[in-house]
């Protein structure tokens, strides 16, 4: 066997399924905490901060280099299920379950399309003129009566998020459903992914994998739920 | 207890050839011992078939006491039927209801394809193993006593759990993907976990994968209907090692060029 085959085999293919599937696991936490900074932390201060989290997230140059390996995952992970979906429509004329597309946008927390661009790439539009809390020193922006510098221009994702999710949107009612409906779908996902992953890495015991199993279920249910809960209470409070 | 007896409605799977296009036959049955095994009521309804000078339902079986694999059937949408656990031959008539309708298909896999009605050719599992499904024993008169190496009892219990499967395909025909991984990990658990198998346990590994994949079986997904469906209760344990199995022949630039055991 030569050793592009044995990458491209069957079990090769769990692998990266599953080394993808954890990776993402990952994304979704540190996402999720940066996101919970929305319903957290009130007023300027969340602004402050989520501000800073998106800025800090699009510009970093080491969360770039994880952002480009969360897209290969996306897709490898997308693409080998793909695969798989493809075999059965030809071989077994079934269908399948099939939740990749849904579950890729809303692990980056896409309210709508455009912003997706705008959360994971370096912008060059002006702060908004009503941010009152930012001052222009030069090209660059700085918090009011700080040192800390902002960006040369960026976009007030904080204001973005909130304002697509307030009453004041009258679309915001079926952005709120979309995300809770996708979430719903990643449970449902994760539900059986989490802990089918350590079985493909050939993880299975008899005292760890009823516990993997467990986490994994806590996982599906709790990472998902504090996500749609998000747009929720923007959408309530707001 | 006196036998009873029930009148069932059969929908069968006719099927002349591969080729031909299949289609489900009603044939009513009457008078059917409940303590008949169900091959024993096809028995009885090929019996019925031939008198009529009709065509007999075909179907595997062999042993028909639940070792050999032999019998298929895909009884009422579940592999070998209602029982958990039981090969169809094991399966008696008194598990189904007077009056009920009892539908028999053959495994459904692209890697198994239909030779007639009920027969499905399986001999991809053959193919997988003899690639690899054995070990390389000098028998010229200096054989080792087996049981001349000491084996922790845990492995030989695990093992011999690997070895109880008859490779009657019902893992394959239950799972959505058709995925053949119950089977190759039994197969590959069975010799990894012994002294004996683990000197050819890389090439082994990596031609039986090679082989289930090149036979068309489709891939694990992990959701464990085989595992509840197999009759003789092989575990995903099994597949995770095989999965360990495979790893370790990784990194790719470490792998030894897979041998065809045929040709060494």
């Amino acid at each position: 066997m030569s050793n592009s085959s044995i990458l491209k085999s069957s079990i090769a293919k769990k692998y990266w399924m599953a080394l993808t599937g954890l990776f993402l696991c990952t994304f979704l936490i540190g996402h999720l905490l940066g996101n919970l900074q929305l319903i957290f932390i009130d007023g300027e201060e969340g602004r402050r901060s989520f501000n800073e989290y998106a800025y800090f997230m699009t510009h970093n140059p080491a969360i770039k280099i994880l952002s480009y390996l969360t897209y290969i995952s996306i897709l490898f992970h997308a693409a080998t299920h793909m695969a798989n979906f493809w075999w059965k429509v030809k071989f077994t004329q079934e269908i399948p379950l099939h939740t990749y597309k849904i579950e890729s946008k809303q692990e980056m927390n896409i309210p709508k399309g455009q912003d997706f661009y705008y959360t994971h790439v370096p912008s060059i539009q002006p702060i908004p003129k009503d941010t009152n809390s930012l001052e222009e020193k030069g090209t660059a922006i700085y918090y009011k009566n700080t040192n800390i510098k902002i960006a040369d221009g960026y976009i007030d994702l904080h204001k973005v998020v909130m304002t697509f999710f307030s009453k004041s949107n009258p679309n915001a009612i079926f952005g709120v459903l979309f995300y809770v409906l996708s979430m719903l779908v990643l449970a449902f996902h994760l539900w059986h992914g989490f802990a089918s992953a350590f079985q493909s890495l050939g993880v299975n015991h008899a005292k760890w994998t009823p516990i993997i199993k467990n986490l994994g279920k806590g996982f599906a249910v709790f990472v998902p739920l504090l996500f749609a809960l998000i747009p929720i209470l923007i959408y309530l409070n707001n | 207890m006196a036998a009873k007896t029930i009148n069932i409605t059969l929908k069968i799977w006719r099927q002349k050839n591969s080729k031909a296009k299949g289609e489900l036959k009603s044939y009513a049955l009457e008078n059917v011992s409940t303590d008949s095994s169900f091959l024993e009521m096809l028995d009885q309804l090929n019996e019925e078939l031939l008198t009529k000078k009709e065509e007999p339902v075909a179907f595997d079986h062999d042993c028909r006491e639940g070792i050999c694999g032999s019998c298929s059937l895909y009884i009422n949408g579940r592999a070998h039927g209602p029982e958990t656990g039981t090969t169809t031959c094991q399966l008696h008539m008194r598990k189904f209801k007077d009056g009920e309708n009892i539908y028999i298909e053959p495994w459904r896999s692209a890697a198994f394809p239909i030779i007639k009605d009920l027969i499905v050719d399986r001999s991809a599992f053959d193919r997988i193993q003899q690639v690899g499904g054995f070990i390389s024993v000098n028998t010229s008169g200096k054989t080792m006593d087996a049981n001349a190496i000491p084996i922790p009892k845990s492995d030989a219990d695990k093992a011999f759990e690997a070895a109880a499967c008859i490779g009657c395909g019902a893992c394959v025909a239950t799972c959505k993907n058709g995925s053949a991984m119950l089977f190759v990990g039994a197969k590959v658990s069975q010799y990894a976990l012994l002294p004996q198998g683990k000197v050819e346990a890389k090439q082994r590994v990596q031609n039986m994968v090679r082989q289930m994949d090149e036979e068309g079986f489709g891939n694990c997904s992990n959701t464990g209907a085989c595992e509840i469906e197999c009759p003789k209760g092989i575990s995903l344990e099994h597949i995770a090692r095989m999965n360990r199995e495979f790893l370790s022949c990784l990194p790719p630039s470490k792998l030894h060029e897979a041998q065809n055991f045929n040709n060494s």
